[in-house]
């Protein structure tokens, strides 16, 4: 029982995670109906971001942890979130109107070019850092076995809601949001009606690439070290994440997302942690067999 | 022109500060490991980057003067930029040298494009340009096979080259099976490594477990392929075309992921080694022969040579791309390469008129798989060595590459992406990851600027109204 509940609160800091980077995706496919297989790679920048700003704010002598932990998200949101706009701005948006596979496959290259971009720039080796949380406390002993949260943790779930919290606000009652749901529904009617609709699929990347960006802080901060490729393996997990949720639903993503960790620590605590990554892959190919549409997702007719 | 400068400048400064925003952190910052405990510390590159900017601010100037008919303007830009790049200035570091210089040249390129535009576009318009176009795509395939099939006997044929020559012609397999895949039944399949995989492997674990020859092996590894492909397809051939090529993302991943951790099997991540090579009937190419085999030296008569080896290799791996090539020429003038083109072009129409899509689909994807198994196999035989590392997912994506380069169902254009992705990058190798960056770049900038890649000949085998009068291509 101890040890079943210290993998349930690990598997949630790492569904949260997760979630967090499926929003992206599910957003971005909700508004356009494409894979953003990019995206993973700017959860990457986000990460190498944080790491570069945790260092500086180390140099700067800034050593309380809340201060330059608000900092580093405040960094790591704005510049990766330039990423977002540029690599829509640059790559998808000459292509709408294209055929359909065309922004996936522009999408492949955006990926390759960011993470041999990266991996130029700041070399191939792991980097440790990001450490600045430590310590927890003992939730209770069972079985001799410590069930432990970390302050870490903590933080992690509670950025996830705030954030999560956050968003959903702004979807439902901002304008911005309204504009969102209305390109989701018909993007030419939302045109004639007004709506820019250039700008708020800029506006969907912007946000989705900050999220993407916290994710990274995050997955930096938990693990302690990140290299230029984390991005490829964390990209599709969050995108089974969205699939499995139901992709276009904000609430389904997070789902997801808390899902996929589910599965991810509970496989790797009780079967094999080689074949962890195999589970994921496996979820997602079964989603998308038997129920394409996701827990949370309305099927979709397609039209000649 | 007066008024639109201070917009250009505008869009130019703009341009720059978005490119000193995405660079400052990643590039400025260089972090580096300190050493003695100390974690990481910088390496600073900020002149790097504010030179680049400065490079990006020019550059992006030229670009829209090029784009609003001032063209002169652009091309002394660009001529001034690569001048820059290859004065012996000096730069903090070599790459802003290529970088200026790269820059200045596309300048250049993009600023008289029109006017190649339009000097091709009257060439092709008069008759005799229309007699030679034809003939020429024609004729043009023919004098490449012919260039194939005596090179080795030129005196190009060095051992570089024809290492070259082998490991283009596998991707111009490669590239005509995935070909099959995606340019013919128009599904994204990003996997498609995997099946590459499954031959390399049936290969060398027949071959070292059992002994059993190359020949033997090879329509064994296809059907095994094959198989796979019918298997891992049969369920997922009713998805969309994008959850599609997830879907075969992730299978690619799941079987690379079991290849490296089925260590009973496979060996893992230190692979199968020593596998023996395809043999001339029977004899083997080596100096010395094995026990109770024949060398092909001995059998020929001829002085051993180590060349001999590569030459067979690559007669083979051309033989077996002509196959490929062949038989999908053939398949495209049966209902079913009909099908799969009609199916590319509107899947809810063909299911109307009575085509069963899963069934369509499984074909393609189940003779993509099996040729996919040839070179697999082929592929095991040359390295004589094989481990996970060489069918990651970056292999599938270069592969798709050269389909879509080529310019989807296109024959002709996947050899000349294959030659262009595989053989310039291989004679260019010390740029190393520059290589992969330029790569992914090239992959967008086709899409942006010719999304029908570089041949474009993507017609349908059979159309109701021929070409020209009406209807899209």
């Amino acid at each position: 029982m101890a040890y079943f509940t210290q993998q349930l609160i690990n598997a949630i800091t790492l569904g949260a995670i997760y979630g967090l980077i499926a929003i992206g995706y599910t957003m971005v496919y909700g508004i356009i109906g494409m894979i953003n297989f990019a995206h993973g790679e700017v959860f990457m920048i986000g990460a190498f971001i944080s790491l570069i700003g945790f260092i500086i704010c180390g140099s700067l002598g800034i050593s309380s942890a809340p201060i330059a932990i608000v900092l580093v998200l405040l960094l790591a949101m704005s510049f990766s979130a330039v990423y977002g706009w540029a690599i829509e701005r640059t790559a998808y948006r000459p292509l709408r109107g294209s055929f359909r596979l065309a922004p996936l496959i522009s999408a492949i290259g955006v990926s390759i070019a960011l993470q041999n971009y990266v991996q130029l720039a700041q070399g191939a080796r792991p980097k440790p850092g990001g450490q600045v949380v430590s310590g927890g406390f003992n939730l209770f002993t069972a079985d001799g076995f410590d069930v432990r949260v970390t302050w870490l943790q903590i933080i992690i779930v509670l950025v996830t809601v705030v954030l999560m919290a956050g968003f959903t606000w702004v979807i439902a009652r901002t304008s911005l949001g309204r504009q969102q749901r209305a390109c989701e529904q018909d993007m030419k009617m939302a045109a004639l009606l007004g709506v820019n609709v250039d700008r708020t699929i800029s506006l969907t990347f912007v946000l989705g690439a900050a999220l993407a960006a916290v994710a990274g802080m995050l997955f930096l901060m938990y693990y302690g070290v990140i290299d230029f490729f984390i991005g490829f393996l964390a990209g599709i997990k969050a995108f089974t994440a969205a699939v499995l949720g139901g992709i276009g639903s904000l609430p389904g993503a997070m789902l997801g997302g808390l899902l996929i960790g589910l599965i991810e620590v509970f496989w790797a605590g009780y079967f094999s942690s080689e074949y962890k990554d195999v589970a994921a892959f496996a979820i997602l190919v079964l989603v998308l067999i038997f129920r394409p549409s996701g827990l949370l997702g309305k099927p979709e007719i397609e039209k000649v | 022109m007066g008024p639109r400068l201070p917009l250009m400048l505008k869009d130019a400064g703009l341009t720059a500060f978005v490119a000193a925003a995405l660079g400052i952190f990643i590039v400025g910052f260089r972090t580096v490991d300190q050493g003695g405990g100390k974690g990481l510390g910088f390496d600073y590159h900020l002149v790097d980057l504010a030179v680049a900017v400065v490079v990006i601010f020019i550059g992006r100037l030229g670009l829209s003067m090029a784009a609003n008919g001032l063209r002169w303007p652009a091309i002394v830009l660009g001529v001034a930029m690569i001048a820059a790049g290859a004065s012996p200035m000096k730069l903090p570091s070599g790459f802003l040298h290529w970088f200026v210089a790269l820059g200045g040249v596309l300048l250049v390129i993009r600023a008289i494009w029109p006017w190649a535009n339009d000097a091709l576009g009257a060439a092709a318009r008069t008759p005799s340009g229309v007699i030679l176009g034809k003939a020429g795509a024609k004729w043009f395939g023919w004098l490449l096979l012919a260039f194939a099939v005596l090179m080795p006997f030129s005196p190009l044929a060095d051992q570089k080259t024809m290492d070259l020559g082998v490991l283009i012609l596998t991707y111009v397999m490669l590239g005509w099976g995935l070909n099959i895949v995606v340019g013919l039944a128009g599904l994204l399949d990003l996997g498609y490594v995997a099946f590459y995989a499954v031959g390399a492997y049936a290969y060398a674990l027949l071959s070292t477990q059992y002994g059993l020859g190359f020949w033997t092996v090879l329509p064994l590894a296809g059907m095994m392929a094959a198989l796979f492909g019918i298997m891992l397809g049969f369920p997922v051939l009713r998805l969309r075309g994008d959850y599609l090529a997830i879907v075969t993302l992730g299978f690619g991943e799941i079987i690379r992921l079991v290849l490296l951790n089925w260590f009973d099997l496979t060996n893992g991540p230190a692979g199968i080694g020593s596998i023996p090579g395809p043999t001339l009937f029977g004899a083997v190419f080596a100096e010395t022969p094995p026990p109770g085999k024949q060398t092909v030296s001995e059998m020929l008569g001829i002085a051993f040579d180590g060349n001999h080896r590569l030459i067979f290799l690559y007669y083979i791996i051309l033989g077996l791309a002509l196959i490929t090539n062949l038989f999908t020429q053939r398949m495209r003038r049966l209902p079913v390469g009909r099908a799969w083109e009609a199916l590319r072009e509107d899947e809810t129409a063909c299911q109307a008129l009575g085509i069963n899509p899963t069934n369509t689909k499984l074909t393609a994807f189940a003779i993509g798989a099996m040729f996919a198994g040839f070179a697999g196999s082929f592929f095991a035989a040359k390295q004589r060595f094989i481990s996970p590392e060489s069918f990651v997912f970056i292999e599938s994506a270069i592969i798709l590459a050269i389909v879509v380069l080529g310019g989807m169902g296109s024959q002709i254009g996947v050899v000349l992406a294959a030659v262009l992705l595989i053989g310039l990058p291989e004679w260019f190798r010390d740029l190393g990851n520059y290589r992969m960056l330029a790569f992914g770049l090239a992959m967008v900038l086709i899409m942006v600027f010719k999304p029908r890649g570089l041949v474009s000949h993507r017609e349908p085998s059979i159309r109701l109204h021929p070409a020209g009068s009406g209807g899209g291509g």
